[in-house]
């Protein structure tokens, strides 16, 4: 059954219809997947088998009766940063403790409405703060991938990005069929890019963020990381929806980004900014680029060279107003009404404990650039300086979209890198998200779709950037894009510690099962996974 | 230096967050250097544009004024580390 498991979300959608195997088969199959996997990965902070078990068991029922909803009995991993009810919450911070909503977030309760099943919580970087999901309190995620190619380097687990790390790893590593994940600077698009896997960063405003613990919140969006593109696109279509629990969530209908999927690219107008070849951008990251560019023009769309001149104060800009909101929305945990608290002589002394023995280095960090910035005395010259840029860089992309539809750009800078590889100066850590920042900081839709091979035998991401609402666009680009590149796994299921069943115990089965020669043959033939 | 230890305690009292001497220490160089890199925005003549207030360009929407929701106080004490009746128990804070 463990076959089940490689399935994508549509090829799932498709056997369950066609009852080749049920809810419960899926999600079993899943399960031990995570049990014999998530050793080795740490995708998953929490497994909800009893959960996922119940929604399988009901999906079954409705799947018999031809009472199907349209993600009926697939199993999906949630990362942490989603509340849900009865279900740890801790967006992987220590300051969160066994935090327990008693309420659900709205993108999830849409997927549950939709007959979805939740495998689990999905490992993060710490308050999704972070490229490499190396700040969790869980520790970090090791990706399915490994360094290979002709220039392999040193032998360590590799980063499968962040924030989102867990959703990337446990798509990529077939633990679940699609992951939710969140992008406020390139959480989605990066680790997708890194991991072969498919994410989009919706338009700001496409889907609620009522119950997603909020990091700076006019950057925070939902979005998913899928296997494929049209697996992104059945997602998506799932999770967005108009909410009067968000103020800033539009009341805009989702359109059925599948139905346009094979649209194609003939005439569109791509558009390629010359600000994002970066000085020492690698040769691959270039030729990667260009390849993009030739599968599009191959298809029929017509390519321009378009300027957006202010890419560049983007990264630092996003550094005054992430941290700024940051340090706003993150006063909340003070150890009074959730979360984690350390006692102290007095409130403000309790205040002061909690906050230092539950936030790690990285959120302490940027909650103190953020205070700083918007401090008495500071906050014109930071904070309101980076909002003046921040208009800029909208200006620049509303001009570039006159003359062109879609922008195509690289996802990241470079591969995968090793845990442990990138310490020291944050801004190094920072600067993976270089392509990916300007997309949020002007609110618009960004997805990364994998192109290619490292020459470390590791996944690469070409991304594409549309018009506020340019989703449906964005998808029929991208799915252009697969069909050219084709799709990336890792070559190798190391990560799986599925057991063999000893040599005696076969022995004893074949004594007490005699004839039934096919299923000892069967377990001759399997291949022993170290 | 843009930040000195005596400016990093300042804003960790403002942000409530306590600091020991070596973590001072550190934080004065760590933010220090991602307020230098900042600075680069300094170039960007910013004379014609307005500070990005929202991100799409719609207004805020509106409900009516009215009590929706309520009645729940076992669920919003649940997670408290520590209540008592409904309440959630702090330091005396008032002498």
């Amino acid at each position: 059954m463990s076959d089940l498991t490689k399935l994508t979300l549509a090829q799932a959608r498709a056997g369950l219809k066609a009852k080749r195997f049920s809810a419960v088969e899926l999600t079993e199959a899943l399960l031990a997947a995570i049990e014999s996997g998530n050793g080795a990965l740490n995708a998953y902070v929490l497994a909800t088998p009893q959960a996922a078990l119940k929604q399988a068991g009901e999906s079954d029922r409705r799947l018999a009766k031809g009472e199907a909803r349209p993600l009926e009995g697939l199993p999906l991993g949630i990362k942490d940063l989603y509340c849900t009810k009865g279900h740890r919450t801790t967006a992987c911070s220590s300051v969160l403790g066994e935090f327990t909503p008693t309420y659900e977030s709205t993108v999830t309760q849409n997927l549950w409405d939709a007959g979805a099943v939740m495998l689990g919580k999905l490992n993060c970087d710490e308050f999704a703060m972070g490229s490499s999901n190396e700040t969790s309190r869980f520790g970090p995620v090791v990706s399915p991938w490994r360094r290979s190619g002709s220039n392999v380097g040193p032998n360590v687990g590799l980063v499968p990005g962040g924030s989102s790390g867990g959703s990337s790893a446990a798509v990529a590593a077939d633990l679940c069929l699609a992951a939710t994940a969140t992008d406020t600077g390139g959480s989605i698009r990066q680790p997708a890019a890194i991991t072969g896997t498919v994410g989009i960063k919706p338009t700001y405003g496409r889907c609620s963020r009522w119950g997603i613990v909020a990091f700076a919140s006019s950057l925070d969006q939902a979005g998913p990381i899928a296997k494929t593109v049209r697996d992104a696109a059945i997602m998506l279509r799932h999770m967005a929806s108009p909410d009067a629990k968000d103020s800033t969530c539009v009341d805009v209908p989702v359109p059925d980004y599948e139905a346009r999927l094979g649209d194609g690219v003939k005439g569109l107008r791509v558009g390629v900014p010359k600000e994002y070849r970066v000085d020492g951008m690698p040769r691959e990251i270039e030729d990667l680029w260009q390849r993009g560019i030739q599968w599009l023009k191959a298809a029929g769309a017509t390519i321009h060279d378009v300027s957006l001149p202010h890419t560049k104060y983007a990264l630092p800009a996003y550094y005054i107003v992430a941290p700024a909101e940051c340090s706003s929305n993150l006063a909340r945990y003070d150890g009074v009404r959730y979360g984690r608290r350390e006692s102290g002589a007095d409130l403000i002394d309790t205040y002061e404990a909690t906050r230092a023995a539950g936030f790690g280095a990285e959120v302490r960090r940027r909650v103190l650039i953020g205070t700083y910035v918007l401090s008495a005395g500071y906050y014109d010259a930071y904070y309101i300086k980076a909002q003046k840029v921040r208009t800029l860089i909208r200006r620049d992309f509303d001009a570039a979209f006159e003359g062109v539809d879609v922008l195509l750009t690289p996802t990241t800078p470079g591969p995968a890198f090793g845990i442990g590889e990138v310490v020291g100066d944050p801004i190094q850590m920072y600067l993976n998200d270089i392509f990916t920042v300007p997309v949020n900081m002007a609110g618009l839709p960004g997805i990364s779709v994998p192109a290619g091979l490292s020459s470390q035998g590791t996944p690469l991401g070409l991304q594409l950037i549309g018009p506020a609402f340019g989703e449906p666009t964005l998808f029929r680009a991208a799915q252009v894009i697969e069909d050219a590149a084709g799709g990336f796994t890792p070559p190798e299921a190391w990560w799986s510690a599925r057991k063999v069943p000893p040599v005696h115990k076969d022995a004893a089965e074949a004594r007490s099962d005699k004839g039934k020669a096919t299923r000892t043959s069967r377990q001759t033939r399997r291949p022993a996974k170290g | 230096m843009e930040i000195d230890e005596g400016t990093v305690r300042r804003i960790a009292r403002l942000a409530r967050i306590r600091v020991t001497d070596a973590e001072a220490k550190a934080l004065e160089e760590e933010l220090s250097g991602i307020l230098d890199w900042v600075k680069q925005l300094n170039e960007v003549d910013t004379s014609n544009a307005e500070p990005m207030t929202r991100v799409t360009p719609m207004q805020l929407k509106r409900r009516a004024d009215v009590v929706n929701d309520g009645e729940m106080a076992d669920a919003i004490v649940k997670n408290a580390p520590i209540s008592a009746e409904h309440f959630f128990l702090v330091p005396k804070v008032v002498e």
